[in-house]
């Protein structure tokens, strides 16, 4: 009788196809979201997010279709992030078929974004999409924007104290730093912030073997995201519930989808 | 036929698709004739108890509800839909439920709020709702929850730093304050098991 540690696999989407770190052997079409939506909905995963990584708006609209076509056939949470700018943004996905929605840099250049789609939607339909970086002078978490690129000279857990104020339910937070390395999550980093947020924390950036996800939970993570090593098939879903399950951390049991 | 009542904004989609595959016609609606002819009827719910009932009771979800209480026919209430049938909602202070059921809806006594994800649920003993799936976790989000059982009804309980009611069961009227839309195989089966009381 204890909640659950989520583990969610993440497809970045644009023009209405996966992207990138795909190489799957089993799926037909491996680039069709919605069929990895399927394919990691059988595999027990506990929630699906999709990062529209568009270019165009053109593009985004076909990203609304993907949401429709997923949401039909796959009956878990569904977090939809990515130029997200508006209210009437995320009304389109909620009806669409996204339960939840992550925003991310619309909301560093205005902030208000949160109280209003909070206030519209509730909390619970809130991610804050955080993207930090160790600062260089070794003085804590600077926000980054464009992939970790470019700073937006901003305290990460400044931040995160506004965003959850204003009304975020939740908190994503990617380790620029450990993003790729494959050397785990920032362990660190994922300690402060759970002294400070009191929603739950989704951590993501550095996953490479199973251990980094159960070390990551030790510290306070609420919920585990990764890409390339679900994609690639190096970890599957059902590993990382194991070696919950061995560290004694609760998971949810993975039944058979009809 | 299964109405869902559509009163506000939110994912509706999903229920309606969740609800689809029992086999049966579902349509989602504010159509009063419709939601008090419909074989069973769902209330969803998403956002804070205040919206949530000016909404309802905006598409004269009082009257609905009643014409349906009188002819004993089906209803099914989902998260902030279960948790309107209650006398009372304290978010945001406090707002007079539907008084179906007596109690209050408080905030979960823990330190990370909402509660959020997967948990497992202490089904009652001779469940129709949760027969089959007595040891599957479901998919909660939630900071409110009502605390004390229904008296006359089957109770379902979850533990968030502490106890509250999951679920409730009775004759014709049943909630539960996880998403059964969303959690997956474990959830569309409790979702046939009531469609098959209809």
């Amino acid at each position: 009788m204890t909640l659950s540690i989520r583990i969610i696999p993440c497809l970045d989407v644009a023009n209405g196809r996966v992207v990138k770190g795909v190489n799957f052997i089993n799926l037909i079409d491996a680039g069709d979201p919605v069929e990895m939506a399927n394919f990691y909905y059988n595999e027990g995963a506990d929630e699906i997010t999709f990062l529209d990584i568009s270019a165009s708006n053109g593009e985004r609209a076909t990203t609304i279709k993907i949401v429709e076509q997923t949401a039909a056939q796959v009956f878990i949470p569904l977090t939809v992030g990515g130029g997200i700018r508006s209210v009437s943004d995320v009304d389109r996905l909620l009806r669409a078929g996204a339960d939840k929605v992550s925003v991310n840099t619309a909301a560093l250049e205005r902030p208000n974004l949160i109280n209003e789609i909070a206030e519209k939607f509730g909390s619970q339909v809130l991610v804050l999409s955080v993207d930090t970086r160790s600062r260089a002078d070794g003085a804590g978490y600077e926000v980054t924007t464009h992939g970790g690129r470019k700073t937006a000279k901003i305290d990460a857990l400044n931040w995160i104290k506004e965003a959850i104020t204003r009304g975020v339910g939740e908190i994503l937070l990617n380790s620029m730093d450990a993003d790729g390395t494959k050397t785990g999550f920032d362990i660190k980093m994922i300690k402060k912030v759970r002294e400070i947020a009191e929603v739950p924390i989704i951590v993501s950036g550095g996953a490479g073997r199973v251990s980094d996800f159960t070390d990551a939970v030790k510290v306070g993570a609420n919920a585990l995201l990764a890409a390339s090593v679900f994609h690639f098939g190096e970890i599957r879903i059902a590993d990382v519930k194991i070696a919950m399950k061995n560290a004694g951390y609760p998971t949810r049991q993975i039944q058979s989808n009809p | 036929m299964i109405a869902i009542l559509d009163y506000g904004s939110g994912n509706i989609r999903s229920a309606e698709r969740a609800f689809a595959t029992t086999g049966l016609p579902v349509v989602v609606t504010r159509n009063p004739k419709v939601c008090e002819d419909a074989l069973g009827l769902v209330i969803p719910g998403v956002g804070a108890f205040a919206s949530c009932m000016a909404g309802f009771l905006a598409v004269d979800g009082a009257s609905i509800l009643k014409s349906r209480i009188e002819k004993s026919r089906p209803i099914l209430g989902i998260c902030v839909g279960m948790q309107i049938l209650f006398h009372v909602g304290t978010e945001n202070g406090a707002t007079k439920g539907l008084e179906i059921w007596p109690g209050e809806v408080s905030l979960i006594d823990n330190e990370i709020l909402p509660h959020m994800g997967w948990n497992s649920v202490q089904a009652p003993a001779n469940s129709n709702l949760f027969r089959g799936v007595e040891a599957a976790d479901f998919y909660f989000v939630h900071s409110y929850a009502a605390k004390t059982a229904v008296s006359g009804a089957l109770n379902a309980f979850t533990e968030y730093g502490e106890t509250f009611l999951s679920a409730v069961e009775t004759s014709h009227i049943s909630a539960t304050q996880f998403h059964p839309e969303k959690s997956g195989a474990a959830g569309l089966k409790l979702i046939a098991n009531w469609a098959a009381t209809l």
